[in-house]
């Protein structure tokens, strides 16, 4: 009999309940800001023990109500998801703290913190649940929260665009309640765990296989991988830049999250079909990723169109499917969450300082502006991978997997993309912070200034840190690659008590 | 009984995309609903229609209807009440803010609108 322990829950509830104090007295701000400042600080410390408990004693599970367990709600935090979870906490406290100078009074009395307190209740439980229609049930309490985010303000572009983003996120969750039902009629089950060992029993049959494409078209209108994305930049670019470095930082990843998870638990027994098909797609995402990541001069366009090139990088190294592309897409993830909330902190700067967010307006804030111009270039070559910055390490685990799995042009592509991620973001450095001013500067507070800035340097650093120590973070990493390249290490933790 | 629910889902989903696919943002919502409902009619349909068997499981009894399938769908009912209660309001006001319920009218960028 194993020890049931009930504190993988912490990082989930510990959100969910200062979000509901919030709640009760949304007119004081101090309040909003302090209470949701400290709720989260509590989860990034629960976070960081659940970490070392999972690596010290291997997958916590435990199942709702003390059901056996195929028949309950179980809930694992593996290596994967405990990662992932401390991760998004980390990012939602550096987000409020940035909003607190960045997101503006009204707002943050109209249920702003509880909003994003609500959102990471949310991505926690999607990342730990160990039950398919949970996470469905958690994909719809995230998502209702990004809805109320990304309308906040109800500016006219907000209001246009929050009504497609919902309109995608409504037809997409109607087709997951589909898929979970076709593959409940074929399984009998909803445990994850148990999902993989019937799928493994019955040798994953043809419409195991639709299913597997099913869930590829659910989770990749969420992550927006090639043919799905077509709703992401427009809707990311209306909220105010806190709420789209959460959106770019979170709500893309989960998606993700769920598609390896899917691929690595469920479908493996016909790989020459859904993991080529996941190849391709992921390919052809980096190009329409680095189409538009070149195409535009609006600043907030060309890192969101990053974000699609790094789904496809991350999902390029999962369809590898062995020891080293798996590690490195672990890599990969944790790094591109953290440098991509970190880039768009820069980019909000950026354009509270100029007031615009057209490249061809900026120019010549080197001199008036140094400490933002470095740390801004840290981060890009962060973002491009050059090492030891934090992007190098998963993206060379990624293409020496990509090499072992015999797949030579992905891996060229995964590079040369590199190259093109990197001329994205020297473009603002060059038009940005080069050259002759143009226009007044926007009189930004001191204060306010500073606000948004500390933040910001920290997670720069925090991103230095984790491609220089990138040693010490690599047995966690390995243990998360292990876990995704053996399923049998999931199945028995849940299944064998 | 299988057909039948069968027909009458595909029905649900043609009308949904139907809806879906017209400009006036009202009928689009209420295509939502319908997929969400031939959504949760399949779920009851996929779990095995049980016929007149109670959900309950005791000693001696082989018979049983699957309640989890019902369990789900109320789940699923509950979700999409709350979703589509906040489209609908998020309708309205995008109405009274941008004066159009014409999706067609919805396009574009900010660029477009300066």
């Amino acid at each position: 009999m194993k020890m049931m322990s009930n504190f993988l829950l912490l990082p989930i509830i510990i959100p969910f309940f200062f979000g509901m104090l919030l709640m009760f007295a949304p007119k004081n701000i101090r309040f909003q800001r302090i209470g949701a400042m400290t709720g989260l600080s509590i989860a990034v410390v629960a976070a960081i023990v659940l970490l070392f408990k999972v690596k010290n004693e291997g997958p916590q599970v435990v199942t709702f109500g003390d059901w056996p367990v195929p028949f309950g709600i179980t809930m694992v935090s593996d290596m994967v998801s405990a990662l992932l979870v401390l991760t998004s906490v980390i990012l939602a406290f550096f987000t409020v703290w940035y909003s607190i100078a960045a997101i503006g009074k009204e707002r943050e009395s109209f249920f702003y913190y509880p909003g994003i307190l609500f959102m990471v209740t949310g991505v926690n439980g999607a990342f730990t649940t160990g039950d398919i229609f949970n996470l469905f049930v958690f994909f719809e309490v995230l998502l209702m929260s990004s809805y109320l985010l990304i309308v906040l303000g109800g500016e006219k572009a907000q209001l246009r665009e929050s009504i497609k983003y919902i309109l995608v996120n409504v037809i997409s969750s109607a087709l997951f309640v589909i898929t979970v039902a076709y593959l409940y009629s074929v399984v009998g089950t909803l445990n994850m765990a148990d999902i993989s060992v019937k799928i493994a029993d019955i040798q994953q049959p043809g419409i195991i296989t639709v299913i597997a494409v099913l869930f590829l078209i659910v989770f990749g209108l969420k992550a927006a991988i090639f043919p799905l994305f077509f709703w992401l930049p427009s809707s990311y670019a209306a909220p105010p830049i806190p709420v789209l470095a959460l959106f770019g930082a979170l709500l893309t990843k989960v998606g993700v999250y769920a598609i390896t998870r899917t691929y690595t638990l469920f479908f493996v027994h016909d790989m020459g079909f859904t993991h080529e098909l996941l190849m391709i797609l992921s390919v052809l995402t980096i190009l329409a990723g680095c189409i538009g990541a070149l195409a535009y001069f609006d600043v907030k366009k060309i890192i969101i169109y990053n974000i699609i090139i790094a789904v496809g990088v991350i999902l390029f190294g999962v369809s590898q499917m062995n020891d080293n592309s798996l590690t490195g897409a672990m890599f990969y993830l944790i790094h591109d969450m953290l440098i991509k909330a970190a880039l768009f902190f820069l980019v909000g700067i950026i354009i509270a300082v100029t007031g615009t967010s057209d490249l061809r307006k900026m120019g010549g804030l080197m001199k008036t502006h140094p400490a933002l111009g470095w740390f801004y270039l840290i981060a890009a070559f962060g973002l491009a991978g050059i090492p030891p910055l934090s992007g190098f390490i998963g993206k060379l685990l990624i293409v020496r997997g990509g090499f072992e799995a015999g797949n030579l042009w992905g891996s060229l592509w995964i590079l040369l993309s590199s190259l093109v991620v990197l001329l994205s973001v020297i473009r603002i450095f060059i038009y940005a912070f080069w050259g002759k001013e143009k226009g007044p500067l926007q009189p930004v507070d001191k204060g306010y200034y500073r606000m948004m800035f500390i933040p910001t340097i920290i997670l720069v650093v925090l991103t230095v840190f984790y491609g220089v120590g990138s040693e010490w973070i690599t047995p966690f990493m390995q243990d998360a690659g292990n876990i995704l390249n053996n399923p049998s290490v999931y199945t028995d933790a849940v299944l064998k008590e | 009984m299988e057909v039948i629910m069968a027909i009458a889902i595909g029905f649900l989903f043609m009308a949904a995309v139907y809806l879906m696919l017209s400009k006036s943002l009202l009928r689009i919502i209420i295509g939502t609903g319908l997929l969400s409902h031939g959504a949760h009619l399949l779920i009851l349909t996929m779990g095995g229609l049980g016929g007149s068997a109670p959900p309950v499981l005791s000693e001696g009894v082989t018979n049983m209807a699957d309640a989890i399938p019902q369990a789900l769908i109320l789940t699923a009912i509950v979700i999409s009440f709350g979703v589509t209660a906040f489209f609908l309001v998020l309708a309205y006001r995008a109405y009274q803010e941008l004066g159009t319920d014409d999706m067609n009218l919805m396009r574009g960028t900010d660029e477009d609108d300066e």
